[in-house]
């Protein structure tokens, strides 16, 4: 892991989960539907993942979610899964992915979060992977197979450093289970558009909006919805109905299929109004 | 869900949120039927009737004047129908799935022995039925795969990964995530969340409840130890837990040492020492993974037992001293197998040949008075091509060469015929 001092919070200073806060208050301010991406680092190397990240400030992304490549990302759908074993393959450790981070978080203006699944915190012992997350400027983390339940250590330990802790609302959750779920948030929550994995299509339609709205009551954190997310469309249609739009697989798609470069035309033609 | 499915520091429910209600409805569902006496009086007349319960518990005389030590017992799972323990735990989840009204079952398989019980339990309760099997796996199984195929199962290849059992998991999970409303994972061992491995160790403990009835009746006294082959850990719970409140039964789980020590040439979580404990595929447990958590390649000549996790059952035992954890290599397997079949005509499947290696170790430095019990999980038919390979058998590759030829030739006819009509 890295060596640098560990950071003793002042507590004049805004913690990361309440800068993060800030800045998607205050970009909400000016932009009606904000972009989060997601990508896997270390695919298919880090070069190309710091290409991605610069490209996608330039064009506008206001938050990236950064996952750390899982042998066994389970709630993963197929594009996001190779990603992760084609990374793996190539050799990514979490210590390359804590170094990433920190540059990208010195270098580039926007909040950074972490997604990963539970023992990639775990094999570093919770509380140290936690502490390295804050000193490399991570200001919030997502873990699909960490229900609040389980998560103790690792709730507390975020809440030590100030983290933000994103737990994923779902349209089989209960009104009492979106609560609990939000009491354990910060920064955002996440909610998934359908069942299902990442990466397959989603049909968007009216048909949301029970569900939205039940999120919307649970929390007063901004909501952001990912699962299907892809195209223009698809942004025009979350405008007005939620905070954040998370695009993740299609991002990947487009790099496969089309090259690094053509990854800004996409980014800004969601954007474009 | 009511109960957390700990055991000390092992198990729990590491679970998507997606999944969170069908957990509770299984939860419930198992716990209701864990409660009502009529469940399991179906469940004991559905396996007596169906599949070969109570299967019988077998004196190996000739391997017992082998060996010259003690008296050899086998707890003769193998005739089970479709040949392995697995149907125990597929028949009794088949009539959960049906109180909890769902029409659809999926499920991992390895050796192809889960998948091919819950097919047929598919075939028999009128579910729809997929399987996610390792491409490696199907490579290896063809005979269940084909199997599988004809009871109406869509076996699906899994290519991700190591293209084994973990991957097969995975996919197994994904499906559900997406089609939980109608559907039901037949999970097929002691491990994943809470409630599988609790309530597959409960389906399975049938065996142990039998063997332990069958050693008083049969040889009037319980074992000195019993040995069981330790996959995910089903068969090894089913049997131990016959025998878990006996303290002067020894119980002992072997694992797959394939090529024997060192990271990728086993899958000996607790034997070994390269497994660290970890959560991965829903619950925690000894996992063979590297200081970051990725799991890492395994070897087994066996297909049932190269799996990354084991039961946190099992790993509790194990911390607890409750149990000892030996490994056998892909060697002593074939032999001690070789040996089985020679001596008494049975013939124990790979994976449960496992067990027949620690006991056939240490049955010569005990007592002729003393009687030790193995659990043969299931039985070897599938395993042909593996073993004839293993043994190289010339006859045998003369008639595969020759079953080629004949399929090469019809094949020919077929093109031929094609391009007749073209
Ligand atoms: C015959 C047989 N025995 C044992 C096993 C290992 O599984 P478990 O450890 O759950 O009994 C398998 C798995 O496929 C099997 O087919």
């Amino acid at each position: 892991m890295l060596t640098t001092a560990s950071t003793t919070l002042e507590t004049t200073m805004p913690s990361p989960a309440e800068q993060l806060r800030e800045t998607l208050r205050a970009r909400r301010e000016q932009k009606e539907l904000l972009l989060m991406t997601h990508i896997v680092l270390g695919y298919p190397n880090f070069d190309d993942s710091l290409c991605v990240v610069e490209s996608m400030v330039k064009d506008g992304v206001d938050l990236m979610e950064l996952q750390i490549p899982f042998s066994e990302p389970m709630a993963d759908g197929p594009v996001i899964l190779r990603a992760n074993a084609q990374a793996l393959a190539a050799g990514a450790t979490t210590e390359q992915c804590m170094r990433f981070a920190e540059r990208v978080s010195a270098e580039f203006d926007i909040p950074f979060l972490f997604m990963t699944y539970y023992n990639i915190l775990f094999a570093t012992g919770v509380e140290q992977f936690v502490r390295t997350m804050a000193e490399v400027g991570i200001q919030g983390a997502i873990i699909p197979d960490l229900p609040p339940e389980e998560g103790g250590e690792y709730l507390s330990a975020m809440k030590t450093q100030g983290l933000a802790p994103v737990h994923i609302f779902t349209p089989s959750s209960s009104p009492e289970r979106l609560r609990e779920l939000a009491q354990h948030s910060d920064g955002l929550v996440y909610c998934v558009a359908r069942k299902g994995v990442t990466g397959k299509d989603t049909a968007f339609s009216s048909d949301l909006d029970a569900y939205l709205a039940r999120c919307r009551e649970s929390t007063d954190l901004p909501l952001a919805l990912g699962f299907g997310v892809k195209s223009k469309e698809d942004m025009d249609f979350l405008r007005g109905r939620v905070d954040i739009a998370v695009v993740g697989s299609e991002t990947i798609r487009v790099m496969e299929q089309r090259g690094v470069g053509a990854v800004s035309a996409f980014i800004e033609g969601l954007n474009a109004r | 869900m009511q109960h957390s499915g700990y055991f000390n520091q092992f198990g729990g429910a590491f679970i998507p949120e997606i999944l969170v209600p069908t957990f509770n409805q299984l939860e419930a569902a198992y716990l209701q039927a864990k409660d009502d006496p009529q469940f399991w009086q179906d469940y004991e007349t559905l396996m007596s009737t169906y599949s070969c319960r109570a299967t019988p518990i077998t004196f190996a005389q000739n391997l017992t004047e082998h060996f010259g030590g003690a008296q050899i017992y086998i707890k003769r799972e193998d005739l089970n129908h479709t040949g392995a323990h697995k149907a125990n735990n597929v028949m009794g989840q088949g009539l959960i799935t049906r109180r909890m009204g769902k029409r659809r079952v999926i499920a991992e398989t390895g050796a192809g022995q889960h998948g091919v019980a819950t097919a047929t339990m598919a075939a028999k309760f009128g579910f729809d039925c997929t399987i996610y099997m390792g491409a490696v796996d199907v490579a290896r199984q063809r005979p269940n795969v084909f199997w599988m195929e004809q009871m109406g199962a869509e076996v699906i290849a899994v290519e991700d990964g190591s293209a084994t059992l973990k991957d097969a998991i995975n996919e197994a999970f994904r499906d559900w995530v997406t089609n939980m409303d109608d559907t039901h994972y037949v999970l097929g061992t002691a491990c994943g969340p809470y409630p599988f491995p609790e309530m597959v160790c409960w389906l399975q403990s049938i065996i142990g409840k039998e063997a332990r009835q069958q050693m008083l009746e049969r040889v009037g006294k319980l074992p000195e130890r019993v040995y069981a082959c330790v996959g995910g850990g089903s068969n090894a719970m089913g049997i131990f837990s016959g025998f878990l409140d006996d303290k002067e039964v020894e119980l002992v789980g072997v694992e797959a040492g394939g090529r024997g020590r060192g990271m990728g040439h086993h899958a000996a979580r607790l034997a070994y020492d390269d497994a660290k404990i970890g959560v991965a595929q829903g619950y925690k447990t000894y996992f063979l993974q590297n200081g970051d958590g990725q799991m890492q390649d395994t070897h087994s000549v066996s297909a049932g037992l190269d799996y990354v996790g084991v039961s946190p059952i099992l790993a509790d035992l194990h911390e607890r001293g409750a149990a000892r954890f030996e490994a056998a290599t892909d060697d002593e397997v074939v032999e001690a197998m070789r040996l089985t079949v020679r001596k008494e005509g049975l013939i124990p499947a790979l994976e449960s040949s496992h067990a027949f290696v620690q006991a056939f170790k240490e049955a010569p430095s005990m007592a002729s008075t003393d009687v030790i019990l193995i659990n043969q999980s299931g039985r070897a038919d599938k395993d042909i091509f593996t073993v004839a390979d293993a043994i190289d058998d010339p006859k045998w590759k003369q008639f595969i060469i020759n079953k080629a030829e004949e399929y090469r030739r019809a094949d020919n006819s077929i093109d031929n015929t094609g391009d007749d009509h073209a």
